[in-house]
């Protein structure tokens, strides 16, 4: 087991009160796994993983629960400890490479400074190193790729130079948050084949945010939906998709446009939009918005329970 | 790249060009003055008017006293005030300057130094009572005018702490030669130097921790964050280096503004004959072919000083290379 999480809550005191971004969030991750974490802007996919890295920099908030990495706690860790982790053992790749490097350095830089924060080595090998990994990317000419600028750059080359910095130290877990959504199609498709690809050769476990059914069902070993700071559902990526349990599951396949048949005239849309996170619903945060919610859904909250593939929902209870 | 640079240099060329013409019609053609009284003076006898009228060549199209304008400045350097008497204005001009940039230099450099460690510092602690302190010190150093400061430096170690240890090294007001005597080059230059700071300090302190603070929301110090970099490291390496782009801005601004005249108020209180000074005695008297020559020197100085903020732009961002 590389990753367990367990009841991870995290709060940002505000103006207007506390926000609970993430509610009890619990999830394992097993070795070269790839988690697909899906879920609409605000459902806190990313500010749990986030919290995985270490990475809430902003003074009000507080993080509850347990982040074991290796049967190491995280929760916690002097920052000092965490810093040597960060880079090397755990690697993040975020959703814009527009701005996502430092636009005064060239790539070759900024990828050998990664490295040589955490190995001692000297310029001239992590430089060789670096031309490595740009070549590992697919970069056509990774020695002259090492001294541009990332604005010389198109914005999949830069996604591109992003992944081979996270991969330089080789860490045995990616977290990469929505990386494809800033690219336009055909280069998320190369991007998304270099994900599987170094799953394959580094061994690497990803955590995989997105919004994008589509992406989960080509990439993901195990899928985890989010919804207003909960996991609403999770199981492996058959099961998600062949029997699909919660009503806001189905609602995101269901907008999915279909590739066969009939081309239908609308697709068809969940009808509201997101709870505000200050402003939550009694009961199931999904209620207002679901076709199938009864009593129960108003009064309780439901659990996720137990086993690989479960859903919060009182209606999969019952059945 | 050098073509880029030589670009940059016929640009100024044209930008001094403009403002020499625009100086010299002020002065020249305003209708309804008569340019030949005004350069001869105050009760100028007729021989002495007519002499100028020739010299200048008010007798002859405007082009022409144009050009022999611009001659007298920058080729036989003889512009004559006659308001002073047949001083010669270029190589009063010339002797100011060394005043002025060893004033303005030496001041810049302090500034620059302590204004980066004031704002790094501040940007790192921010919200913090150093941080706080810092900038009411800085928010201090602004509201104070030069001249009362200066006065009070001058107060302090010229006259009451004078025989006291701390301030016995002070020498007495005016300027002494580098190459003369270096060491009273420096003394002399020390206490004006700390005065004329104190301002620029206090600005640049304020802006470059606003601008660290704004570059530390941005996107790459997150990356540099999920590097496993340290916190002193993303500080320096990312988020001061693409904040100095700012400062640099306001450099050149100033900076030229000041080597052109404007630390005129710190030359008057410390007794030190620069360009300000001479400026000011010239706006005096009215003294026109004086106030020609350091319009122009100003503005030289003023176009060097941005051309030179161009080019550290271009080493500051490497994205200004290549177009």
């Amino acid at each position: 087991m590389i990753l367990s999480v367990r009841d991870l809550k995290v709060s940002f005191r505000t103006n207007d009160g506390l926000v609970r971004a993430i509610d009890g969030v619990s999830f394992d991750l097993e070795e070269s796994e790839i988690l697909g974490v899906v879920g609409e802007s605000g459902s806190g996919k990313t500010v749990s993983l986030l919290a995985v890295m270490g990475l809430i920099t902003d003074p009000n908030a507080s993080i509850e629960g347990s982040i074991r990495y290796k049967g190491r706690e995280l929760v916690g860790l002097p920052p000092r400890e965490l810093r040597r982790l960060r880079g090397n053992e755990i690697a993040m790749i975020f959703q814009d490479p527009m701005t996502a490097l430092t636009p005064v350095y060239t790539i070759g830089w900024q990828i050998a400074e990664q490295i040589r924060a955490h190995q001692n080595i000297s310029k001239a090998k992590a430089m060789a190193r670096v031309e490595e990994l740009l070549a590992e990317v697919n970069f056509p000419n990774p020695h002259e790729a090492m001294s541009r600028y990332p604005h010389q750059l198109s914005g999949g080359m830069r996604q591109r130079a992003v992944i081979a910095m996270a991969l330089s130290c080789n860490p045995a877990l990616l977290v990469a948050d929505e990386p494809t959504t800033a690219l336009d199609v055909t280069v998320q498709a190369g991007i998304l084949d270099l994900v599987r690809k170094l799953r394959a050769t580094h061994k690497s476990a990803v955590v995989f945010i997105t919004h994008d059914m589509g992406v989960v069902s080509e990439l993901a070993d195990r899928v985890m939906v989010m919804y207003a700071g909960r996991v609403v559902e999770r199981g492996s990526r058959m099961e998600l998709f062949s029997d699909p349990r919660h009503p806001y599951t189905r609602a995101l396949l269901g907008s999915i446009p279909p590739l066969t048949g009939e081309k239908p005239r609308r697709l068809p849309a969940i009808p509201g939009s997101p709870p505000s996170l200050l402003r939550l619903p009694q009961g199931c945060a999904f209620g207002p918005r679901c076709p199938v919610h009864y009593e129960p859904c108003v009064t309780g909250r439901p659990d996720l329970g137990i086993g690989t593939h479960a859903a919060a929902c009182f209606r999969v209870a019952q059945a | 790249m050098i073509y880029a640079i030589l670009r940059r240099f016929g640009q100024m060329l044209f930008v001094m060009f403009g403002i020499s013409v625009i100086v010299f019609l002020i002065f020249f053609a305003t209708p309804g003055a008569d340019p030949a009284a005004r350069i001869a003076g105050r009760n100028a006898s007729p021989e002495v008017l007519e002499a100028v009228r020739h010299n200048f060549g008010f007798d002859r199209p405007l082009y022409v006293q144009y050009a022999k304008m611009m001659e007298k400045i920058f080729v036989t350097g003889d512009l004559t005030s006659f308001v002073n008497r047949g001083w010669k204005v270029v190589p009063a001009v010339m002797d100011s300057i060394p005043v002025t940039l060893s004033l303005v230099f030496g001041a810049a450099i302090l500034w620059v130094v302590v204004s980066i460690i004031i704002g790094i510092v501040a940007a790192a602690t921010r919200d913090s009572w150093l941080d706080k302190l810092l900038m009411a010190l800085g928010l201090l150093g602004i509201s104070m005018p030069v001249y009362w400061l200066g006065e009070v430096m001058n107060l302090i170690t010229q006259s009451r702490y004078h025989d006291s240890w701390a301030f016995s090294w002070v020498p007495p007001l005016g300027y002494k030669n580098f190459s003369d005597d270096p060491k009273g080059w420096f003394l002399t230059l020390i206490i004006p130097w700390i005065t004329l700071a104190i301002l620029y300090i206090g600005i640049y302190g304020r802006v470059l921790r606003a601008a660290i603070i704004e570059s530390l929301q941005e996107d790459f110090i997150r990356t540099a964050r999920a590097k496993g970099l340290s916190e002193t490291r993303i500080l320096l390496r990312h988020a001061l280096r693409t904040s100095l782009i700012a400062f640099v801005t306001l450099f050149g601004l100033d900076f030229g503004a000041l080597v052109g005249g404007s630390a005129l108020l710190t030359e008057v209180v410390f007794g030190l004959h620069g360009i300000g000074k001479l400026t000011y005695d010239a706006l005096q008297n009215l003294d026109l072919p004086m106030i020609m020559a350091t319009v122009m020197y100003a503005s030289m100085f003023v176009v060097i000083a941005n051309a030179v903020v161009d080019f550290v732009y271009i080493l500051l961002d490497p994205r200004l290379r290549t177009s």
